[in-house]
C-alpha cells in the first residue's frame, strides 16, 4: 500500500521569513491595509539589491509604517515622530559603510518630520527614503495629514479637508533629490524594482508608495476596502520621466506613477571629505604621513 | 592637522574648553545648531572634529540636531551637541528617546536668562529643574555643573566617561558666563587621560540582548553593522528590545533605567568644598555660582561668621547624602544660584526642616555679586 505522508505540523517557510523577526508575528496593521505589502516589496528589494545586508539598517519614525522597523531582521531604529531622518543622518555619518533604508508614512515624514526630509534631500544624504502614503493619520484613528486630498473626509475634517495636499514627488525633486519614483502598493512588482533600484544608487533617494487606509481613511470617504485598489488600477497612468509639477494626485483625472528622477551629483559625505577630510579619499592616502 | 589632545597651556573660553575637553575625551560627532551663547562650541568642532578623521554637521533644527546625535551613538561614535535655553528645549523629546533606548552621548547646555528667547547674551542658571525633568515620563539622569573654563574641559570628558559607561545622555549645565570668560586651561598629555568606552558584548550574536543589564546594572552596547541584528525603539521594550505593552514590561524598563543611576551614586556623584569642615553655616552653590560663593565665604570669614562652602559638581543625581549629612551639623543653609529657586528646592527638601535654608537669587541676566551672599550671611544668622 503506498504511504500517504504526514503532513508537516511547522508553518510553512515564507520566502522572506529570514528578513522578518517572527517571533513578532502577528503584526499590528488592519485587515486591508497597505502597509504590509509595501513592506514585503521593501524586503524583496533588499534581497534583489545584493547589498550586505549585516551592514543594512532600517529606520523608521512613529506610526503604522513606522512599526516596520520592528518586524525587519536587520538592525532596526523605531525613533520618534518625524525623526527618522535625522536620527539615519547621525548613523550614516558615523558610519558611511552602513545602507541606509528610513521606511515611514506620509505623516511622520512630511507633516511632523517635513523639515527633515527637506534638508536631508537638498544635502543629498546617501539614505533611501520610503514613505507609505495612505493619505491620513492612520494610528491615531484617521485624521486630516499633509497628503489628504482637498475635501476628503477625516476626523478633524468632518466637513471635508479645506487645505491643498503636498505633491510629495515635486517636493523631493525640488528639495535635491537624486532618485525619485511613485507607485501603488498595487504595482508590486514595479515598486520592488524601484526599491531595488533606489537601494543600490548613491545618493537620497525617495519613493512614494500610495497604500490604502480602509479602516480610517476609506470607511469616511464611501470607499470599501477594494475600492481603492480599483482606482490603483483605473486610474494608474505610467509615464516615467514625466514632469514633478504634474504629479498632484487627483483620482478623477487619474494617478500619474513611474521612475521621474534619476540623476546624480556628490553625496554630503563625498563634498565632507573633499573639503574636509581629504585623507579618506584614495589618491590622497599618502599624505596621511605628511 | 592638530592631535586630538592639544597638550599645552592655552587662554581659552569656557565653550572652547568644553570642545577641547570632548575631543580628548574621543567625541568624534558633532550634531549641533547655531544658538547664543554655544555657538562657539559649534565652531570649534566644525574645524577639529576633521582633524581628528571626525565628522561635523549642522542640522536644521536641535531636534534633528539631537536626533542626529543619537544616531551617531548607534553607528558607533562618541557624540555630542552644544545648545542653550531654546534649544535644550526642542531637544527634550530625542533627549528622552536616549534615556529610554540607553544611548551614550553628551548634550551641553549653554544657559542664558529665560524663559522663551529670554537674554540671549547673558548668563543664568534657569534650566537646572528642566535638566532634571524636561522630558516627559519618569527617568534619572547626570548632569554636570562645571565653574570654569578649566573645570569644564575635565568635566566634559567626565561627562563622556559618564554616559559610555551608564549607557545615558549625560547633561553638562554650564552657563553664559563660563561659556564665554576666558582663562588659563592647561590640556594635559594625551596619555594622563583616563577615558571609557561602552562595552562591547560577547559570546553568541543571536542571543545578544542589548537591555540584559550587566554587573553594573548596564548592558554592553554593539553598534549598527555588527551583526546582531538590534531592535532600538522608544516604546517600552524588553531585554531584547521588543515593544511590549505591559504594566510588567514597564515597571521592570522603568528599573532597568532608574536603578543603574541609582546603585551608582558614589561613583556618579562628585562634590567639592571650601572651609566646609568646620562651617556653621552651609552654603551650597555650582557653575559660576560656586565662585562668587567661594568669593563671599572668604569674606564672612574675615567678618567672623563661620560658612563654609559645598560645590555641587554633579547636579543630578542630587547629591542628597552630603546634603543630609551637613543639615546634621551645620546652623543653617544658603543656596546661591542665578534663578529663583531650583536647586534650593532640594538643598531644603533634603535639610528635612532641620535648620533654617535661604536662597540667593537672582532672575538671570547677571553673576551673582558676593556682597550679595556676605549680606545674607550677616542678616539671616
Amino acid at each position: 500500500m503506498e504511504e500517504i505522508p504526514t503532513p508537516s505540523k511547522e508553518q510553512p517557510h515564507h520566502p522572506l521569513d529570514d528578513l522578518i523577526r517572527t517571533d513578532r508575528i502577528p503584526h499590528i496593521w488592519c485587515p486591508g491595509c497597505g502597509i504590509g505589502t509595501v513592506f514585503s516589496a521593501c524586503l524583496a528589494a533588499l534581497k534583489a539589491s545584493g547589498i550586505n545586508l549585516q551592514k543594512t539598517v532600517m529606520v523608521s519614525g512613529i506610526g503604522c509604517s513606522g512599526r516596520a522597523a520592528g518586524y525587519v531582521k536587520l538592525d532596526s531604529f523605531h525613533t520618534t515622530h518625524g525623526r527618522a531622518i535625522p536620527f539615519a543622518t547621525g548613523l550614516k555619518l558615523a558610519n558611511p559603510e552602513l545602507n541606509i533604508v528610513v521606511f515611514s508614512g506620509d505623516g511622520d515624514l512630511f507633516a511632523i518630520g517635513g523639515n527633515h526630509f527637506i534638508h536631508a534631500a537638498r544635502r543629498n544624504m546617501d539614505i533611501t527614503v520610503i514613505c507609505v502614503n495612505n493619505l491620513n493619520y492612520g494610528m491615531t484613528g484617521g485624521q486630516v495629514a499633509a497628503t489628504t486630498p482637498y475635501l476628503a473626509k477625516s476626523t478633524t475634517t468632518p466637513a471635508g479637508n479645506p487645505e491643498t495636499p503636498f505633491n510629495l514627488p515635486l517636493m523631493a525633486y525640488a528639495c535635491g533629490a537624486t532618485y525619485v519614483a511613485r507607485w501603488t502598493m498595487l504595482h508590486i512588482r514595479d515598486l520592488t524594482d524601484s526599491i531595488t533600484e533606489a537601494l543600490c544608487k548613491k545618493g537620497f533617494s525617495f519613493i512614494e508608495a500610495l497604500s490604502p487606509c480602509p479602516v480610517n481613511y476609506g470607511r469616511r470617504n464611501k470607499q470599501k476596502p477594494l475600492d481603492m485598489l480599483k482606482l490603483y488600477q483605473e486610474k494608474a497612468i505610467i509615464k516615467n520621466d514625466a514632469d514633478p509639477a504634474t504629479l498632484d494626485i487627483d483620482f478623477e483625472k487619474g494617478i500619474i506613477l513611474g521612475k521621474f528622477i534619476d540623476l546624480d551629483r556628490p553625496t554630503f559625505i563625498e563634498n565632507y571629505d573633499k573639503i574636509y577630510r581629504p585623507s579618506r579619499l584614495q589618491e590622497n592616502v599618502p599624505e596621511l604621513n605628511s | 592637522m592638530k592631535p586630538a589632545v592639544l597638550t599645552g597651556e592655552y587662554f581659552m573660553t569656557g565653550d572652547v574648553a568644553c570642545a577641547e575637553g570632548a575631543l580628548a575625551a574621543g567625541c568624534r560627532f558633532f550634531g549641533g545648531y547655531p544658538i547664543t551663547p554655544a555657538t562657539e562650541i559649534a565652531e570649534r568642532m566644525a574645524i577639529r572634529l576633521s582633524h581628528v578623521d571626525g565628522c561635523f554637521i549642522q542640522m536644521e533644527d536641535e531636534i534633528g540636531a539631537m536626533a542626529s546625535v543619537l544616531g551617531a551613538s548607534w553607528g558607533g561614535m562618541k557624540s555630542m551637541t552644544a545648545t542653550s535655553g531654546p534649544g535644550f528645549s526642542l531637544m527634550m523629546e530625542n533627549i528622552g528617546l536616549g534615556i529610554c533606548t540607553e544611548t551614550p552621548c553628551v548634550v551641553v547646555n549653554v544657559q542664558r536668562g529665560g524663559p522663551s528667547t529670554g537674554l540671549p547674551t547673558h548668563g543664568a542658571q534657569g534650566d537646572m529643574m528642566q535638566a532634571r525633568w524636561g522630558s516627559h515620563g519618569h527617568y534619572e539622569i547626570i548632569a554636570l555643573a562645571p565653574s570654569s573654563p578649566q573645570e569644564i574641559f575635565y568635566l566634559t570628558i567626565t561627562a563622556f566617561n559618564l554616559s559610555e559607561k551608564y549607557r545615558l545622555p549625560v547633561l553638562i549645565m554650564t552657563d553664559e558666563i563660563i561659556g564665554h570668560m576666558s582663562e588659563k586651561v592647561i590640556i594635559p598629555e594625551a596619555k594622563s587621560i583616563k577615558t571609557v568606552s561602552r562595552p562591547k558584548p560577547k559570546g553568541r550574536k543571536d542571543r545578544f540582548k542589548p537591555f540584559a543589564p550587566g554587573p553594573n546594572g548596564v548592558a554592553p552596547m554593539p553598534a549598527a553593522g555588527e551583526g546582531y541584528n538590534l531592535h532600538i525603539t522608544g516604546l517600552t521594550h524588553d531585554e531584547k528590545g521588543y515593544p511590549v505593552m505591559t504594566v510588567e514590561a514597564q515597571t521592570e524598563m522603568m528599573a532597568r533605567i532608574t536603578e543603574k543611576i541609582q546603585r551608582n551614586l558614589d561613583d556618579i556623584i562628585r562634590t567639592d568644598s571650601y572651609l566646609l569642615e568646620d562651617a556653621e553655616i552651609a552654603v551650597v552653590s555650582y557653575g559660576i555660582s560656586a565662585r562668587t560663593s567661594i568669593a563671599a565665604v572668604a569674606e564672612a570669614r574675615k567678618l567672623g561668621i563661620k560658612a563654609g562652602l559645598l560645590r555641587l559638581v554633579t547636579i543630578w543625581p542630587f547629591p542628597e547624602d552630603q546634603i543630609r549629612k551637613l543639615a546634621d551639623r551645620v546652623k543653617g543653609f544658603v543656596t546661591v544660584e542665578i534663578n529663583l529657586g531650583q536647586i534650593h528646592r532640594e538643598v531644603e527638601r533634603c535639610a528635612g526642616g532641620k535648620v533654617p535654608i535661604f536662597l540667593v537669587g537672582h532672575p538671570g541676566g547677571t553673576i551673582i555679586h558676593p556682597d550679595s551672599v556676605v549680606k545674607m550671611l550677616m542678616e539671616a544668622f
